[in-house]
């Protein structure tokens, strides 16, 4: 086998060909089994969301006049029908559309509002850094539930994106806080240093080594923050300040079901559940990516076996992350 | 010293596996070794060849995931496999430890007399008064000044040379058998360094410990080994007496450190020999002698069959693990030039210095920081002068080397001059132009011309991006197209020794020598005329670090570059240095041509700098006088009177009444020494110290 010698020490040389970090992050991910079964909820919500009422035999805006206030299984209402005669599935999926949506666009706004403040704050520093985290504080202490209450139902007939915007834009300011203090300490790196010596701009290094830099934090916020916003959204709809008819969303649907809870309770706890499974989702997606992205969190190391040697045959032992870099040879 | 024949420490077949992603890490493959009273072992090898993991396999501290088999026996009695409790009381007391970082090595909530008596009461049954009366006897020891007043100081009132030597107290505490170094001296100044191995022998007279020390500094071993082992991927290649190792190594890998180090006893300019390549993965070792794939003499046996550590019959007390040892030891393969070394190219600009273009001038170069205090109302309580009148220049085709310990403010000068200073009281002109008048456009295009390289590759590559990201990243800001870009990166690859193929790689998969690579492409890209360099080397192994200063050397004469140089190993800037200045308290203290100034250095500070640089030569080593300077280097906020450098002066103690007066009053004026050569010293007179 001298071939094989010769090529592996010519490798030697050579960097190795490691796997992505893209890739290392998949394979952690793909361990935390919750985080894996959010993903899948979640998937299958939207496809049903928006493929499922298609193929329904009924439609959210028909009322099947004979099955009034009908409880699941009569008269082919899967989920039963509401006092309108609506069926539930197909009412109850619409509103979950809206209610994803604005969560999916929600939840990433805020994060990137989140993120060009904190680090535009962080970055610049002098009164930049002051102006943003006065604007910051003055935000936090205002009572964001009663200032949306107020505001959103004199724009919401306008566009139900307008109020999105306002949920994301009182969303920002905690994470915001977290973001500048990373950058506090990311923007005296050499690399950043190199850049900035090297004549980059400064919204290029922003953009290109700060915020890629703190990607983690981030991509974890986001999906925690869609459970937030649809929370909020809910909330507000629930009472009325939210989604306004003829526009449903889980909130409104809540809300007409509310009364009925007792007597009828599928009216309830249908838009009740999918609300419930929409949160848990984007907790626990939150959970196993921040497990994938942190080297030294437990529920994503690697238990590797040792190779069959002598006496400790199949040995399950712990990987400390710190051993990879000694195999770098960077631990001297 | 007294030795008898019975080893307190006996190491025998020490194996040591970490599991990890990729699979088993064989970090040490077998090592034996012993040690007796009063000896000093001296392990030394590069990141990576397990000789920390041998030293924390001793202690037993090492996670509990790595296997470890073998025997390690301390006056006959089995280490492995005892608890941690038991191991605890062996710790301390049998076995001392002085660690690389003398700053996380001590809590810094409790004293360091508190730290110390715990040290002395957890083993030896002390009421509180003799415990203290005895670490009062162990500072005195270990020279920290004062001991009284000093006990009770916070590991943080310490400088890092005292708190090293606090550390080096604790391990002699009680009377241990063995004191195990782990690069001691590797994060201090080497003025500090001699300080701190010369306690290190105190220690060692006073208690009669066998020393294990683990380091990469072929100089210090030199200075302090008795017997030195070499390892290389987790074995040991070369074992034997210090002389036996340093003057006849029968192993090419031994020989090729040797030959890599830079020296500052060679006066001679040439090119380094650098050890191409990198370790193996000691996840996947190919088969055969690991080092045969950087071997320049390797044949078909070595990549069969790894050799075994023998007894060398020419040297007594030699063992080395090489198919080809005997060759190499009756002459028929020669040790000088076994390792090619380039050939240096010369420069073939213009030859005098005054003729050349300029292409920066600092002149009274001013960098304060305020101190103050108070939440609200902020007032000053006084000024760090971090770096208080500097005045140089550099020419083109000229690498200028600013020495200096830490906390002397060559790197604020750096940063200073790369910042293109609006608001400086003295002036810093880049290629003729003045930075205070720059518009923004010139701004750019002094950008252009100035890149820096830093001193750790991993920090200054953004470890997001592809290494073709990475070097069009300057391209793409000074506004490159596409094609042209595309056509440069591969062109920047192969000019630093990299493969074009490269560029879709991300900077962890390379070693740090590549890396470092990677760093001084990046600067490259722009085609600058000065490249300011950061310590480029000093987080690099000696191998790996004589490949990097040729590339430079090279790149230098090739594209007629200028260096602006900061680096605090004399070694290498006498390697590569045209002229130097070195600088103590934020001010050139002497400079001009590297020559003149390694030669016949006339200042008192830079004389006891390059006495302390230990040379990897034993017996040289051993026969030379240090200059060994007193405390440490002042803080720039309570600058001495007068000359700055007369509270640590070894001159000023020997001046007269009158003579000293000058000292304290008069800030020396840099005064000509010769035609490119002046030092700061009211008393400068020229001293050979190397």
């Amino acid at each position: 086998m001298t071939t094989e010698a010769v090529a592996g020490a010519l490798a030697a040389d050579e960097p190795t060909k490691s796997r992505g970090r893209g890739q290392l992050i998949l394979r952690r991910f793909v361990r935390n089994r919750l985080a894996l079964v959010g993903i899948a909820i979640l998937v299958l919500l939207l496809l049903g969301a928006y493929v499922l009422p298609s193929i329904l035999k009924w439609q959210y805006t028909d009322n099947d006049w004979n099955y009034l206030g009908t409880s699941p299984g009569q008269g082919g209402h899967l989920l039963g029908t509401n006092h309108s005669g609506q069926d539930m599935l197909a009412v109850t999926l619409r509103g979950l559309q809206k209610s994803l949506v604005i969560g999916l666009i929600g939840g990433p706004l805020t994060t990137f509002i989140a993120a060009v403040v904190g680090a535009a704050a962080g970055y610049f520093g002098g009164w930049i850094d002051r102006a943003l985290m006065w604007g910051l504080e003055l935000l936090l202490v205002i009572p964001g539930f009663l200032l949306l209450a107020t505001i959103s139902p004199k724009l919401a007939h306008v566009s139900w994106l307008i109020f999105v915007l306002l949920l994301a834009a009182l969303g920002w300011m905690i994470t915001a806080r977290v973001v500048r203090s990373m950058t506090l300490t990311l923007k005296d790196r050499e690399y950043v240093l190199a850049a900035k010596y090297m004549g980059v701009g400064s919204m290029k290094i922003i953009f290109r080594h700060i915020l890629p830099n703190m990607a983690s934090l981030l991509i974890v916020d986001a999906a925690v923050q869609i459970g937030l916003i649809v929370l909020g959204e809910t909330s507000l709809s629930y009472f009325g300040f939210g989604i306004q008819a003829p526009d449903i969303s889980l909130g409104t649907l809540i809300a007409d079901g509310e009364p009925d809870a007792i007597t009828s309770p599928w009216m309830f706890f249908v838009p009740a559940g999918f609300l419930v499974l929409i949160g848990l989702c984007s907790a626990f997606i939150g959970d196993g990516l921040r497990d994938a992205f942190d080297p030294s969190a437990s529920g994503a190391k690697a238990k590797v076996k040792l190779p069959a040697d002598g006496e400790s045959d199949s040995q399950q032992v712990e990987i400390v992350s710190n051993t990879v870099r000694a195999e770098e040879g960077l631990a001297s | 010293m007294t030795s008898n024949n019975t080893p307190v420490l006996e190491v025998r077949d020490l194996r040591v596996t970490f599991p990890s992603e990729s699979g088993a890490v064989r970090a040490v493959r077998g090592i034996d070794f012993s040690l007796r009273s009063g000896e000093t072992l001296a392990i030394v090898g590069e990141s990576g060849s397990g000789k920390s993991v041998t030293a924390t396999s001793v202690l037993g501290l090492l996670p509990t995931s790595a296997q470890v088999t073998g025997s390690v026996l301390l006056e006959g009695r089995e280490l492995l496999g005892l608890s941690d409790t038991e191991m605890s009381k062996i710790r301390g007391k049998d076995i001392g430890m002085v660690f690389q970082d003398p700053l996380s090595a001590l809590t810094p909530v409790y004293s360091i007399g508190t730290q110390l008596m715990e040290a002395l009461q957890i083993h030896q049954n002390l009421s509180k008064q003799a415990a203290r009366a005895r670490a009062l006897e162990l500072l005195e020891l270990v020279g920290i000044p004062d001991p009284k007043r000093r006990i009770d100081a916070f590991p943080h009132e310490f400088s890092g040379g005292m708190r090293q030597r606090a550390v080096i107290a604790m391990a002699i505490a009680n009377d241990p058998k063995v004191i195990i170094a782990d690069e001691p001296t590797t994060a201090l100044d080497v003025t500090i360094q001699a300080q701190v191995l010369e306690v290190l022998k105190t220690a060692q007279e006073v208690t009669g410990a066998a020393i294990l020390m683990i380091t990469h500094d072929l100089g210090v071993v030199a200075g302090m080994a008795d017997n030195v082992t070499v390892m290389y991927a987790g074995r040991p290649v070369e074992a034997g007496t210090a002389e036996g190792v340093f003057y006849e190594p029968h192993m090419p890998y031994t020989i090729g450190l040797l030959s890599a180090v830079p020296r500052l006893d060679k006066t001679e300019r040439k090119a380094l020999t650098p050890l191409e390549g990198n370790p193996p993965s000691m996840v996947k070792l190919p088969k055969g002698c690991p080092f045969a794939a950087r071997c320049p003499i390797a044949v078909d046996i070595c990549r069969e069959q790894e050799p075994r550590l023998v007894d060398v019959a020419a040297v007594p007390g030699l063992q080395s693990a090489c198919h080809r040892a005997a060759e190499i030891g009756n002459g028929d393969l020669a040790r000088e030039g076994m390792f090619p070394t380039p050939e240096l190219s010369e420069w073939e600009g213009e030859s005098d210095r005054a003729s050349r273009p300029e292409v920066l001038r600092v002149e009274n170069l001013i960098k304060h920081f305020p101190l103050t205090k108070g939440a609200v109302f902020k007032r000053r309580v006084g000024t760090v002068k971090a770096v208080d009148g500097l005045t140089f220049d550099i020419r083109e085709g000229e690498t200028f080397a600013l020495v200096g310990e830490s906390g002397c403010g060559k790197t604020t000068t750096l940063l200073e001059i790369l910042d293109l200073p609006r608001k400086q009281e003295g002036s810093v002109v880049v290629l003729g132009k003045e930075t205070k008048t720059l518009t923004g456009k010139d701004r750019r295009g002094i950008r252009r011309d100035l890149q820096v390289v830093f001193q750790d590759p991993m920090a200054s590559l953004d470890a997001r991006m592809p290494v073709g990201d990475v070097l069009a990243e300057p391209l793409r800001a000074h506004g490159w197209s596409k094609e042209k870009i595309q056509a440069r990166v591969p062109e920047l690859l192969s000019l630093v020794g990299l493969l074009p193929e490269h560029a879709e790689r991300f900077p962890t998969e390379f070693s740090g020598g590549q890396r470092q690579r990677i760093g001084i492409a990046r600067a490259l890209a722009l085609d600058p005329k000065l490249i300011v360099l950061d310590e480029p080397v000093s987080a690099l192994d000696v191998s790996i670090q004589a490949g990097v200063i040729n590339l430079l050397d090279e790149l230098k004469v090739k594209l007629g570059l200028s260096y602006l140089f900061v680096a605090h190993d004399l070694s290498v800037i006498r390697h590569i240095a045209d002229r130097v200045a070195v600088m103590y308290l934020g001010r050139i203290v002497e400079s001009g041509d590297a020559e003149a100034v390694f030669e016949s250095p006339s200042h008192p500070y830079t004389q006891a700098l390059l006495s302390a640089v230990p040379l990897p030569d034993p017996r040289k080593e051993r026969e030379r006088q240090r200059i060994l300077l007193t405390g440490d280097l002042p803080s720039p906020a309570d600058v001495p009177s007068g000359c700055r450098f007369r509270t640590r002066c070894p001159k000023f103690v020997g001046l007269t009444e009158g003579e000293a007066e000058r000292c304290r009053t008069e800030d020396p004026a840099s005064t000509a020494m010769a035609a490119d050569h002046s030092a700061a010293c009211h008393y400068a007179a020229a001293l050979e110290v190397v």
